[in-house]
């Protein structure tokens, strides 16, 4: 058994004090892709953003593993450096700072950036300011253009398809399959992560590892993600949430 | 001369004395002493002002033809030397000199009092690029550069006027400039100021007439107890005349007024202004005063003014990517004051740029 990129563990998270996040738990080993479903306002924006130490979220108890040691005290600039890369579902707009000082900044080589810009269908907008004017699609390239210089071992990528087109969605889902490594034999890949998403589109081509819905800030039930976005796109969360209700009155019942 | 250390304190304010920078005239004036003035062009004149005086009587009518000696105390300190110096830069019509001119201002006496008044002409249908460096000899310099600069862009001619303060915390810097932009001319002035100074105020005028242009771009860095009350002022007053003010402040422990007045008073005259500011602590004061003037109903004027701290956002997205705090608020001030301004010979911008590399590595931020 590989070493556990990434281990929440009863993660419970608030803002302020309001719990948004109830005892989450999840294990990513390297190579494995995770995805979490759930209705919009459910908390999945907030666990990875949980993981990752932006504000305003608030653990207050359990803990995240990376490797093995906790990270809970760690800013985010150092979770960054030690391989965790976040591609935003809605990034803020940053008009004094193109993608190219910030590859400089972050000693990205010029032409690296260039290329892998290109491929991506983002020569045009190194030099812009970052996400300043940018549609939905090219943000979302942005994010994953930016993960790719970035190169992260754990990858926690928020609505990386939603409101795009076919073909960004096809060039996206390639790009998605290269950062986790889709090209190497399954021994040989390192890269694992965590994927939130509501259309499933992503999923066609990943063969992820295990899907997760989560309701009100509680994971409701897990699986196959296949089975799971086949039942949620036939009947919506209602299965899932039936199923935790009868799981929540048998816990209550055992308890006495 | 100077010595070898003036000499990499004027390289920083784009003063070059080793060649290397292909300049077309240079002019260096050592408190109140002309030390060079020359020019390897034929069609332009670098000389001193005293000189100029004697040899063109004619100059003598151009003073205080912009500039009210009456405005304030400066002037009227000014206009009571009965022979100051200063710098005279003549360009000859159609005379479309290809690399830039330089000129500096050194202070280099503790305590002293710099007088100054300087003219510079672009007669009609030339082109000149002028970066003039002010500056202290040593850091702990204290003292007083008071200027009268009046400026004539003659028909058709287009003058880039590329202004490089680094004063001493001690320095008091009172610069009163006008400028008349005569039909279908240019005028673009870049004016940046980057280290700490006790006080700077300077508020020029320009006066742009038919299907002329005015631009007026400052980028400062306040630094701690420094003042800084800098602004520009565009009348629009001749049909189609067109004027932009864009001024980019960052203030750290210090004050600064950023003023813009752009008044459009004929047919068809346009005017835009942009007066942002990044403050960086509590301590910090910025100012930001645009004034739009219609005076005439077919004038189209506006302005955008935005002042505040940056947001926590912006710092924890770049954060995201692996760049500490310090790190992601220093790029998000680099890039805020990196202007790009059209028009200008890579080797000014050049000075621009490593400028502001300094000012971000000179002193934590």
């Amino acid at each position: 058994m590989m070493k556990p990129l990434l281990e929440v563990e009863n993660l419970t998270v608030a803002i302020g004090d309001e719990p948004l996040l109830s005892n989450v738990n999840l294990t990513v080993a390297p190579g494995e892709i995770h995805v979490v479903f759930g209705p919009n306002g459910t908390g999945k924006s907030s666990l990875i953003k949980a993981i990752m130490g932006l504000p305003p979220y608030r653990v207050t108890s359990g803990d995240v593993r990376f490797e093995g040691e906790s990270i809970l005290e760690l800013p985010i600039d150092e979770r960054a450096r030690l391989g965790i890369g976040l591609a935003f579902q809605q990034p803020p707009a940053v008009r004094d700072v193109s993608l190219s000082a910030l590859g400089i900044a972050l000693g990205i080589d010029k032409s690296r950036l260039s290329d892998e810009a290109a491929q991506i269908g983002m020569g045009g907008h190194i030099t812009r300011g970052l996400n300043d004017g940018f549609s939905g699609g090219e943000q979302k390239r942005s994010e994953l253009l930016q993960l790719l210089l970035q190169r992260p071992k754990l990858l926690l990528l928020d609505e990386p398809e939603s409101g795009v087109d076919v073909d960004s969605l096809k060039l996206l889902t390639a790009v998605i399959e290269r950062l986790f490594q889709r090209d190497l034999p399954i021994r040989e890949r390192t890269v694992g992560g965590i994927i939130v998403t509501h259309t499933g589109s992503v999923l066609k081509h990943l063969h992820a590892t295990r899907g997760y819905v989560l309701v009100n800030g509680r994971i409701i039930c897990s699986g196959a993600p296949l089975d799971i976005f086949d039942q949620i796109s036939e009947n919506g969360f209602g299965n899932c949430l039936a199923e935790a209700q009868i799981k929540e009155k048998t816990h209550d019942f055992l308890k006495g | 001369m100077t010595s070898s250390k003036d000499k990499l304190d004027l390289r920083k304010v784009g003063y070059d004395e080793t060649g290397e920078t292909p300049r077309s005239a240079s002019f260096l004036i050592e408190d109140d002493t002309t030390r060079v003035a020359a020019s390897k062009e034929r069609d332009l004149v670098m000389d001193s002002m005293r000189r100029t005086r004697g040899d063109y009587p004619w100059v003598k009518d151009l003073e205080w033809s912009l500039v009210d000696p009456d405005t304030d105390e400066f002037t009227r300190l000014v206009a009571s030397h009965e022979n100051p110096a200063g710098n005279f830069i003549y360009v000859k019509e159609g005379a479309k000199i290809r690399f830039p001119a330089q000129s500096c201002f050194l202070l280099k006496a503790d305590r002293n009092e710099q007088v100054l008044h300087n003219i510079i002409v672009l007669e009609p249908g030339s082109e000149l690029h002028l970066i003039t460096g002010c500056t202290a000899a040593s850091y702990s310099n204290a003292g007083k550069h008071i200027a009268v600069t009046e400026i004539f862009v003659r028909k058709g001619a287009t003058l880039t006027y590329t202004m490089v303060h680094d004063w001493a915390p001690g320095v008091e810097v009172r610069p009163r400039t006008g400028i008349v932009v005569e039909q279908g001319g240019t005028y673009l002035s870049n004016y940046i100021a980057l280290t700490r100074v006790k006080h700077i105020d300077t508020n020029p005028l320009a006066v742009v007439k038919s299907g002329g242009t005015a631009r007026f771009n400052s980028i400062l860095y306040a630094k701690e107890g420094s003042f800084f009350d800098v602004g520009g002022r565009i009348n629009l007053l001749g049909a189609g005349a067109r004027g932009e003010i864009v001024s980019r402040v960052v203030a750290a422990k210090s004050s600064v007024i950023s003023r813009g007045l752009i008044e459009g008073g004929n047919a068809d005259t346009k005017g835009h202004m942009e007066c942002n500011g990044i403050m960086l602590d509590d301590q910090a004061v910025i100012h930001a005063i645009p004034e739009l003037k219609a005076t005439y109903p077919d004038t189209e004027l506006s302005h955008e003014a935005a002042v505040g701290k940056i947001a926590g956002e912006q710092l924890n997205y770049l954060m995201t990517r692996g760049l500490s705090e310090e790190e992601a608020r220093a790029l998000i001030i680099r890039g805020f004051l990196d202007v790009r301004i059209e028009g200008l010979p890579a080797s000014l911008q050049k000075v621009i740029d490593t400028m502001i590399e300094q000012a971000m590595t000179k002193e934590a931020i």
